[in-house]
């Protein structure tokens, strides 16, 4: 099992971050996916690879501002947990943190990789720079 | 119409591969060929001895702490410098055939242009620079890619997918269901990596691949067009799994064992111990701190014969690039562009190859990693006289090196001047000293080494990190200890030369580019 974390500062209130980032049907506009799908408390999301990820939503938290899922069902991934949090920082904008951990270990990284990109796409649209 | 360039490059390859460089198993003829008519650098090194840190700073001319790509799975930035671009804005029609590997091979978010390329079939992709031009991706016209073996994102994989698909399960997957670089034993001793039984037609391989791909890039070349083509072979690097139709070429059982294995078990761990204390934990698989090395796989296992038969098969690899090579070179010659083409020849970082007990790479800045060939055959048409070079050079002047072969003058962005001609003038220009960097951080554990060569000795200091604080390193006299078996760092007598190498070495080495780019797979 391995841990990962990326973390991105967003000059904008949190509440605002979270509507955004905390729509689990939104995840397609920021992170670098092709499409995504909500049922209730299942996700799919499609990678631009052809490969579609099956989700289960275990929280969506609008108070702590917290988002918690897992990858299910996946011949490759033996075991995910991943958790998006906004938080202040103390002077009305947003810290957003993106943990994940996952078998194979490898993934991690990859997983790693994607998250600072999509964080990094999250900022510019919400900073208006895109 | 100027001087062309064909660079050419092959991936984890010794210096003693080659017949030019004491190499006595592969027959290599058209290498040798061009280290006579050529310059020959007996003593060139990598700035980092794993893929994407070597091969980013020879396209940029930078070292690894101000290119950035501080180790494998760490993309170089698609607005980074590229001599490709460089040229190509000069005038140059340029392309790179073979293996990029500047951005991450495993890359199911398809995030990386080498990837999307490779996928789709695409030959380049624009990108938009920060001034606001529209280049094609680090300034090649054309690119097509092939990696080591049968998966991935790569145009080799689709043409194999596409016309020989019975052939794609021959090859050693190079990761196991985990995803970790595989350990499958194979061959004749169950060495690790090894498969003797790859029968794909020696034309479907993939070196013979990279050679056809380049032939016919130079064939919609027009005749006066002025080009620059780096050719990219991904072998002789593991899996080693050639053609089988071509492994009676090297017999593993007539093989002497490589110099630099030390056959005696006990000997082999007392030299290992003098060492830094990674090199002990990866040989006794305590502690693996690099993807490079698989991490199922404990090099203590390692036997003499499977070291005689990865030999084996790496010779048989290195024999193809070389046929590869003089076929290109042929059909240059057939063009009648023989006297204006300039032709460099590199790998981007050595193989252990049983040296120490070890295979693979990793933290271990010694020969068997960091010297490498490296030949540049001036265009007949320069004037430029042969000579052997045995000042240290790098990959770092590799850029400023193809600028000056197509009179431009030396690009700002590179950190190293053009590689010198023969001694006098690398005398002349400074030539002292060579350096290399390693950082790795593998799931919180963490090596960094930082390497002088000079005078014909080898400095190495260890950076704070997992097993070291600091105060350790290695220190090697090639004069008199050619293998690298004894560490002088914490010998009196020579407190004085590696505290000068060191204080050298701080000073010519760029300050780390900060912040440190994130790691965005493990390779």
């Amino acid at each position: 099992m391995a841990f990962i974390r990326r973390d991105i500062h967003i000059s904008r209130a949190p509440q605002d971050v979270w509507d955004f980032l905390g729509d689990p049907a939104r995840l397609h506009e920021w992170f670098p996916i092709s499409g995504c799908r909500v049922e209730g408390t299942k996700r799919w999301i499609d990678l631009p690879t052809g490969i579609t990820f099956e989700e289960d939503i275990h929280l969506v938290d609008h108070h702590q501002r917290r988002f918690v899922y897992s990858i299910v069902n996946n011949l490759l991934i033996k075991d995910h947990f991943g958790i998006l949090d906004v938080v202040d920082d103390g002077h009305g904008h947003s810290i957003v943190t993106y943990s994940t951990q996952c078998t194979p270990n490898v993934l991690a990284l990859v997983t790693a990789g994607a998250a600072g990109q999509g964080l990094a796409n999250a900022k510019k649209i919400l900073e208006g720079k895109n | 119409m100027g001087r062309r360039i064909l660079f050419i490059t092959t991936d984890q390859q010794r210096f003693d591969a080659l017949g030019c460089n004491g190499g006595t198993i592969a027959r290599t003829p058209n290498i040798d060929s061009l280290a006579r008519e050529g310059i020959n650098y007996v003593r060139a090194h990598p700035q980092n001895v794993v893929c994407m840190p070597s091969r980013s700073t020879m396209i940029t001319g930078q070292h690894v702490a101000t290119h950035g790509v501080w180790m494998n799975g760490v993309p170089l930035p698609e607005d980074a410098p590229s001599i490709a671009l460089t040229l190509r804005q000069a005038g140059y029609r340029t392309a790179l055939v073979g293996k990029a590997h500047f951005e991450p091979l495993l890359d199911p978010f398809l995030r990386f242009a080498e990837n999307r390329m490779g996928r789709d079939g695409s030959h380049s992709e624009l990108f938009t620079m920060p001034d606001g031009s529209v280049v094609p991706h680090r300034g090649f016209d054309h690119m097509e890619f092939a990696g080591h073996g049968a998966a991935g994102n790569l145009h080799y994989v689709g043409w194999l997918r596409a016309n020989h698909p019975e052939v794609m399960a021959k090859f050693v997957p190079n990761l196991d269901a985990d995803l970790e670089v595989t350990t499958e034993p194979g061959g004749d001793t169950m060495a690790p990596q090894v498969r003797t039984t790859n029968d794909i037609p020696r034309d479907w391989y993939h070196t013979d691949w990279v050679a056809d791909r380049t032939i016919a890039w130079l064939d919609s070349m027009g005749q006066d067009d002025d080009w620059f083509c780096w050719m990219s072979f991904p072998d002789p690097h593991h899996p080693w799994d050639p053609p089988k139709s071509e492994l009676h070429r090297v017999n593993w059982r007539d093989l002497d064992l490589p110099a630099g294995y030390v056959a005696d078990a006990a000997e082999r761990e007392r030299i290992l111990a003098s060492k830094p204390a990674h090199w002990m934990g990866w040989y006794d698989g305590s502690f693996v701190s690099n993807y490079e090395a698989p991490l199922k796989w404990v090099p203590a296992t390692l036997q003499a014969d499977q070291v005689r038969e990865i030999n084996a098969m790496v010779h048989v690899k290195n024999e193809l690039i070389d046929e590869a090579v003089g076929r290109v070179l042929d059909s240059i010659r057939a063009r009648g562009w023989d006297d204006d083409v300039d032709i460099v020849f590199t790998t981007d970082h050595g193989e252990m190859q049983g040296d120490f007990g070890l295979l693979f790479k990793g933290p271990y800045h010694v020969d068997a990693l960091m010297r490498l060939p490296l030949i540049w055959r001036p265009a007949r048409s320069s004037g430029i006289a042969p000579a052997t070079v045995t000042a240290p050079v790098g990959h770092v002047s590799l850029a400023a090196t193809f600028a000056a072969i197509a009179g431009l003058p030396r690009p700002g962005y590179t950190e190293a001047p053009a590689l010198p001609v023969d001694d006098d003038d690398a005398r002349s220009r400074g030539f002292e000293r060579v350096l290399t960097e390693w950082d790795s951080v593998l799931f919180g554990k963490e090596v960094g080494v930082r390497t002088i060569f000079r005078d014909n000795w080898t400095c190495s200091a260890m950076l704070p990190g997992t097993l070291h604080d600091g105060t350790e390193g290695e220190l090697y006299d090639h004069a008199n200890d050619p293998l690298q078996r004894v560490n002088r760092w914490d010998d009196p007598s020579v407190r004085a030369l590696r505290d000068d190498m060191l204080a050298d070495m701080w000073d010519n080495l760029p300050s780390p580019a900060e912040p440190r780019r994130s790691c965005d797979a493990p390779v």
